[in-house]
């Protein structure tokens, strides 16, 4: 018995100073929960291509940023961008990795995925409790050739602080001056109306079950489970259904060049998806551990160039090719180590 | 046998008659002298997790007030009253969350004990005997269901049921009228303060009725049977003896069922609806409990108020809990001094 137990023992600690040592080789981050998935899948095929481990922890944006501005982490994750202010005080770089988008779902007997249009200020007034029912005026006459019904609007949205509800508030936001001035912009607001559910799953149980219900999922979870999205109008004026083509047009009408705190939202373009948002990573200017830093790097390096078709399947969009150039260019000029030398990707 | 003792004062051939067999003879057993530091260790270590688990809650406490300080600073006692909870403003108040929870407790413990009370009722008096042990094993299986099942069985099969069976129906029956007409308005969602509250229910129901039926056993026989032999019904034995006899237990079962319902996490998160406005009073109406904002809202809130005030929520749930402990201690003092007056 004795024996046997110490036996154990041994092995545990045999074990984990094994695991201790590939820690070392690796990196490790922590942040955001909606990039989550790519990040896992990304992690997999480089441990398989390099035998170098990442270990990413989906803890939350804010708890990433927690976690990266007292170093716990070698890289955080954020679906919100950090302003140019706040990374430099924090002596922090932030940039972007994939884009994804936020898409308005509907419950409604009769309307199919893609046949209601909205307008944001439509959308804003029925979540700020200003139109309460399907067949009001406002919606009426952005639809003449849907049979509306006359029942009230159920109102879904997030209980949990997310990065999703950001990107939707911050598009109300610009689009609904009541709603800027009323509610504003926020992983978490002080919703007027509607009933929370917790995560995309929440929200999209509770659409699926009410009837005369209207929510706002991930892209990935409105395509994966066929919700019944509405098109919106975005800058331009044009209706558009929610793709990867729109998300893209979308990432590629913001100025990358001048900073990476781009909020994709009501973007200018006639294709631009209106709720589009790109996740982002932050790491420390100055790196105490270099080891640690480039092998990050690398990591990146070689998602950016391996990894868009894997990004795809799980229906995130990959960035455009200008984009990742001037990702590069930025590890290059900012990430430094101790004695001031750039820690270089070669 | 006597040969594998260590020191045995009777051993050998000599044979003690009756009356020396009284008076102990030789020294006494000495096995305990073996190891001196067994006993200080022993003591130490007791003592060391009795200190541990105190100083770990002292900890405790002081982290969630240096947690809170923004908060405290800012909003005061203040927080307690008020209902504003908006992230993007940074006004916090906390009433809607404490209503909450006092609240889908109130109902959980509402429902939770008189059922349990039938529960242990049945299994110590009336169930036929064979019928005592698997009853028994399933009512405690109930408690260790992971409390998300429930969450989701409460979002998904229950909050619909209640929605269409129940919340309907009454609607339909007291729309019209004043007071209650209030109680049951809301949108028919299957969702809110009184999902919660029978949800825990539910989740309770094991805990109290399991401590109940253990305390109900511990009765002495001789009392039951002596009111039995007096004519008392199974009710008044029940009632008048094995209750009185075992309240502290009882008090106890509940408390503990209590404190898991003020605590539960996930499983109101779930069926709670999750909304910070308190706009009615209606038992349908979409609400919040502290731990469920907690859940919802820590990963993602910024440093700052936000965050001290979500801390500062915690910090008033431990105070209620201690509220709530306080005052069955002194329930139970006043049951026992009123003990003896009216038997």
């Amino acid at each position: 018995m004795t024996p046997n137990i110490l036996h154990v023992a041994c092995l545990g600690v045999s074990l984990t100073l094994a695991a201790g040592v590939a820690l070392a080789e690796g990196a490790t981050g922590a942040g955001a929960s909606f990039p989550a998935p790519v990040y896992a899948k990304w992690a997999d095929a480089y441990n398989k291509a390099t035998g170098v481990r990442i270990n990413y922890q989906s803890v939350g944006s804010g708890a990433g940023i927690k976690q990266i501005r007292s170093k716990t982490v070698d890289f955080g994750a954020s679906d919100m961008p950090l302003t140019d202010e706040d990374l430099a005080r924090d002596g922090m770089i932030q940039f972007p990795t994939v884009i994804g988008g936020v898409v308005p779902v509907v419950h409604v007997a009769g309307i199919a995925a893609g046949q209601l249009k909205l307008s944001g200020a439509v959308l804003g007034d029925i979540y700020l409790g200003k139109i309460t029912k399907w067949n009001d005026a406002a919606v009426a006459v952005l639809n003449p050739d849907v049979k509306l019904p006359h029942a009230a609007i159920a109102v879904v949205r997030r209980a949990d602080g997310s990065g999703t509800s950001f990107l939707f508030t911050n598009y109300l936001s610009k689009v609904n001056a009541d709603w800027k001035s009323k509610v504003g912009e926020g992983t978490a607001v002080n919703w007027p109306l509607g009933v929370g559910g917790k995560g995309n799953e929440g929200v999209s149980s509770y659409v699926q079950r009410l009837p005369n219900a209207i929510g706002y999922v991930e892209y990935a979870y409105a395509k994966q489970n066929k919700m019944a999205y509405v098109q919106l109008a975005n800058a331009a004026g044009r209706y558009v259904s929610p793709d990867d083509t729109s998300f893209k047009a979308a990432a590629a009408g913001a100025d990358w060049n001048k900073s990476f705190y781009q909020v994709l939202t009501n973007q200018p373009g006639n294709d631009s998806w209106p709720i589009t948002g790109a996740t982002f990573i932050l790491m420390h200017k100055a790196q105490d551990k270099r080891a640690e830093a480039a092998t990050t790097l690398k990591f990146f390096d070689w998602a950016y160039t391996h990894g868009d078709q894997m990004a795809q399947e799980l229906d995130y969009v990959p960035l455009p090719a200008s984009v990742k150039v001037l990702i590069r260019k930025e590890w290059a000029n900012s990430l430094k180590d101790t004695t001031g030398k750039a820690i270089a990707l070669q | 046998m006597a040969a594998t003792l260590p020191v045995t004062p009777y051993d050998g051939d000599e044979q003690p008659d009756a009356m020396e067999r009284a008076t102990p003879r030789g020294e006494p057993p000495t096995r305990r002298r073996r190891a001196p530091w067994a006993d200080t260790l022993f003591s130490a270590l007791s003592h060391g997790a009795a200190l541990l688990t105190l100083g770990l809650l002292v900890a405790i406490i002081a982290s969630l007030v240096v947690g809170a300080a923004p908060a405290i600073r800012e909003f005061g006692l203040g927080f307690l009253w008020s209902k504003d909870w908006d992230p993007v403003q940074e006004k916090f108040g906390g009433l809607v969350m404490i209503y909450g929870t006092l609240m889908t407790s109130f109902i959980a413990l509402l429902i939770a004990v008189p059922v349990s009370f039938g529960i242990a009722m049945f299994l110590t008096e009336l169930s036929p005997k064979w019928l005592k042990r698997p009853l028994g094993v399933t009512i405690e299986l109930l408690a260790a269901v992971p409390s998300i099942v429930y969450g989701m069985w409460g979002l998904l099969v229950f909050g619909p049921l209640l929605a269409s069976w129940v919340q309907a129906p009454l609607q339909a029956a007291f729309g019209g009228v004043p007071l209650l007409g209030a109680l049951f308005s809301g949108p028919p969602v299957g969702i809110g303060l009184l999902s919660a509250g029978i949800i825990l229910a539910i989740m309770i129901i094991p805990f109290i009725a399991a401590t109940m039926r253990d305390v109900f056993e511990v009765t002495p026989a001789m009392l039951k049977e002596s009111a039995y032999g007096l004519g008392s019904t199974t009710w008044e034995v029940v009632w008048r003896v094995v209750l009185p006899y075992t309240k502290t237990g009882v008090v106890g079962g509940i408390m503990l069922g209590l404190g898991r319902a003020l605590g539960e996490t996930m499983a109101v998160t779930f069926v709670i609806g999750n909304f910070n406005q308190l706009d009615s009073l209606s038992l349908f109406q979409a609400a919040n409990s502290i731990p469920s904002a907690l859940a919802n809202e820590f990963a993602e809130a910024g440093e700052g108020l936000h965050q001290a005030s979500l801390i500062y929520l915690g910090l008033v749930l431990f105070f209620i809990t201690f509220v709530v402990l306080s005052f069955s201690r002194l329930l139970l003092m006043r049951l026992k001094r009123g003990e003896g007056r009216h038997s």
